[in-house]
């Protein structure tokens, strides 16, 4: 066992200061581990950036260290679950669902294990750590991967409840988080249904789909044109599979216009999975995707991103706005 | 390391003559049936399924804890191919154990059968891990093991990888791995067979010294003559008997590609290959002739 890191030193104080919603991975995983639930936690050599330090230092018998070994770790994983264990690994998601995807696709999914990857640091919110830290691809990566359930908590409490649900959950499970500081969307304890979206306003004009980081934002801005005399619906589809196509369809029924929003490449991810719906359905509603326009981040801190690719509220809204006013399908390349 | 001299009770641990004909007849079985089989597939991997027969007999025959009648026993030993394309040799051994049905073996390949040329262990209950991408089965392996000993379980993790399947970086994440762990439960099984797809694996990608790296990665290690079903069979029996390692193990197996059918031996063209009705005969004679 590592020493525990000095009181004094940078990472404990970021460890202890600002990352609420990782700190609920450990505490989710302690509370299933006292349940009796043949839990393992596993990192590989991140354990103080996704918080396993605590669930580390709680229940060493259950925690692995991979060291910088990603892939190592998904075998490994599937390996343990294949013997009776219940593994719950994590690292950045650019790591795990890119260099891992043939572990997770032959050792995880098609092997049928109860394996819980868990992806965090998605999307771009390392900021200026730059695009080997992003994960724009994941969803698309893990969406196409039979038999993996795909969902993207959009805070803590949300993970913890996800969490919770996954302890009778039978498929492996990717779930997609980004640094823990997501704003609360959810109150602790609020049970978690997979496949079933989380229907928070309905409106006419345009219902916003979100998943994860972009639902917070996502319910400001459409509370903000509500405001405005705007009757905007907003929902959170944090399974983005399977997917509730249920949601989709009523969302395309009882509205005029459909956006989704995601922290990801527009292509293959959330957009993609509600697109498929509605072009299945051939449901002729207006609709855009809203995320990354299939290009590579800028550098800059991730507020600053969340800004210039109109993925905070502000540029929610406006995206929103353009939507529900005008006929045009174009992307508003950011 | 010399196990061997280092032990006396090797000698005693020796399989006598009934089982040393026994093992030697599976090994041929596993042969003659690897013929049979890939005649319904129309290709196959002969020569990397002969190379294992007489691993997969003394592990199957001698060393392993098994239940067959109960495939997900939670006690029994388990078996983890990182070369996954020799599974053809050993699916008549499992059908020979009561594992598979004799009429699902007869349909090898065939439309919705389990039986594929890379095994699969959500449709044969038998198989412990699914295989065909070269190189996770260490780390499964290593999960295995791991989760033994977290679960208290008394079961030995067998892995056989190949030997160009030393070329993969995920085998050595996994031997870096399994040392600082401690997994001294894990047995692993270099089948050196010395080819590979596209030819000598000391041609395309040297590994040598084998040996050397997996000590200097803190393994223990050992040499076999892998066709040898007496030494085989006795190593993997003192090496269950030792129960206070704390080192993982490295056999060495020394092999020969596509053993038993002359024109196949050592010939890297054979690799992938189907037997036409005349060349099939021949070795069907050839294996037939095989000393027992």
């Amino acid at each position: 066992m590592t020493r525990p890191l000095s009181e004094g030193s940078w990472q404990y104080r970021q460890l202890n200061s600002k990352m609420p919603g990782l700190d609920y991975l450990s505490d989710a995983l302690l509370a299933l581990v006292s349940a009796g639930e043949p839990v393992v936690a596993g990192t590989a050599d991140l354990q103080y950036s996704n918080g396993l330090s605590k669930f580390a230092r709680m229940c060493p018998e259950r925690f692995v260290q991979f060291g910088i070994s990603e892939q190592n770790m998904v075998s490994a994983a599937a390996g343990m679950a294949a013997a009776g264990m219940r593994p719950y690994v994590a690292t950045f998601a650019s790591f795990l669902a890119l260099l891992c995807c043939e572990q997770i696709r032959m050792d995880v999914a098609y092997s049928a294990l109860p394996v819980r990857l868990i992806g965090h640091h998605a999307g771009i919110s390392l900021g200026f750590y730059g695009t080997s830290h992003h994960a724009t691809e994941d969803l698309a990566i893990t969406r196409s991967i039979a038999g993996l359930t795909v969902v993207a908590p959009a805070d803590g409490s949300q993970l913890a409840s996800v969490i919770a649900a996954s302890a009778d959950y039978p498929e492996p499970i990717y779930m997609r988080i980004q640094r823990g500081r997501d704003p609360d969307v959810y109150e602790r304890g609020t049970p978690f249904v997979f496949g079933k979206a989380i229907k928070h306003l309905t409106g006419s004009d345009l219902v916003i789909v979100a998943c994860g980081s972009t639902v917070h934002p996502a319910l400001l801005a459409a509370r903000s044109l509500n405001a405005k005399g705007y009757s905007i619906g907003m929902i959170d589809m944090a399974t983005v599979k399977p997917l509730d196509r249920d949601a989709v369809l009523d969302a395309a029924a009882n509205a005029r216009a459909v956006l989704t929003v995601e922290e990801h490449n527009v292509l293959g991810g959330l957009g993609s999975a509600v697109a498929e719906v509605l072009a299945d359905e051939g449901l002729p509603v207006k609709f855009r995707r809203h995320g990354i326009y299939d290009q590579y981040s800028l550098i800059a801190p991730p507020t600053h991103l969340y800004a210039h690719y109109k993925l905070d509220a502000a540029g929610i809204e406006e995206i929103a706005r353009q939507l529900a006013e005008s006929g045009n399908r174009q992307p508003i390349v950011s | 390391m010399d196990f061997d001299a280092a032990n006396g009770r090797t000698n005693d641990l020796r399989p006598d003559d009934a089982r040393i004909a026994l093992l030697k007849a599976k090994a041929k079985l596993s042969r003659l049936e690897t013929v049979r089989l890939i005649e319904i597939a129309k290709v196959g991997h002969y020569t990397s399924a002969f190379s294992a027969a007489e691993i997969f007999a003394v592990l199957y025959y001698d060393t392993m804890q098994l239940h067959p009648t109960d495939p997900k026993w939670p006690d029994r030993d388990r078996f983890l191919m990182g070369k996954g394309h020799a599974a053809v040799g050993l699916y008549p051994i499992l059908a020979d154990l009561g594992y598979l049905a004799k009429e699902t073996l007869d349909q090898y390949t065939r439309l919705g059968n389990p039986l594929g040329d890379h095994p699969d262990m959500t449709k044969v209950p038998a198989i412990d891990f699914s295989s065909g991408s070269i190189g996770h089965a260490l780390s499964a392996g290593c999960g295995m093991a791991l989760a033994a000993r977290m679960q208290q379980r008394d079961y030995e993790t067998y892995v056989m990888i190949g030997d160009g399947e030393l070329q993969e970086g995920q085998v050595w994440e996994a031997a870096l791995f399994a040392a600082h762990n401690r997994l001294g439960r894990l047995v692993g099984i270099i089948d050196r067979n010395g080819f590979q797809l596209d030819g000598r694996v000391d041609d395309i990608i040297g590994i040598e010294p084998i040996l050397d790296k997996w000590s200097a990665f803190g393994w223990e290690t050992h040499v076999v003559d892998g066709h040898d079903v007496a030494s085989l069979a006795t190593l993997l029996r003192a090496l269950k008997a030792d129960k206070t390692r704390e080192k993982p193990v490295m056999i060495l197996a020394n092999t020969v590609k596509g053993k038993g059918v002359s024109y196949m031996e050592t010939e890297p063209g054979w690799h992938l290959g189907y037997l036409a009705p005349d060349d099939a005969a021949r070795a069907i004679a050839e294996i037939e002739s095989m000393e027992l």
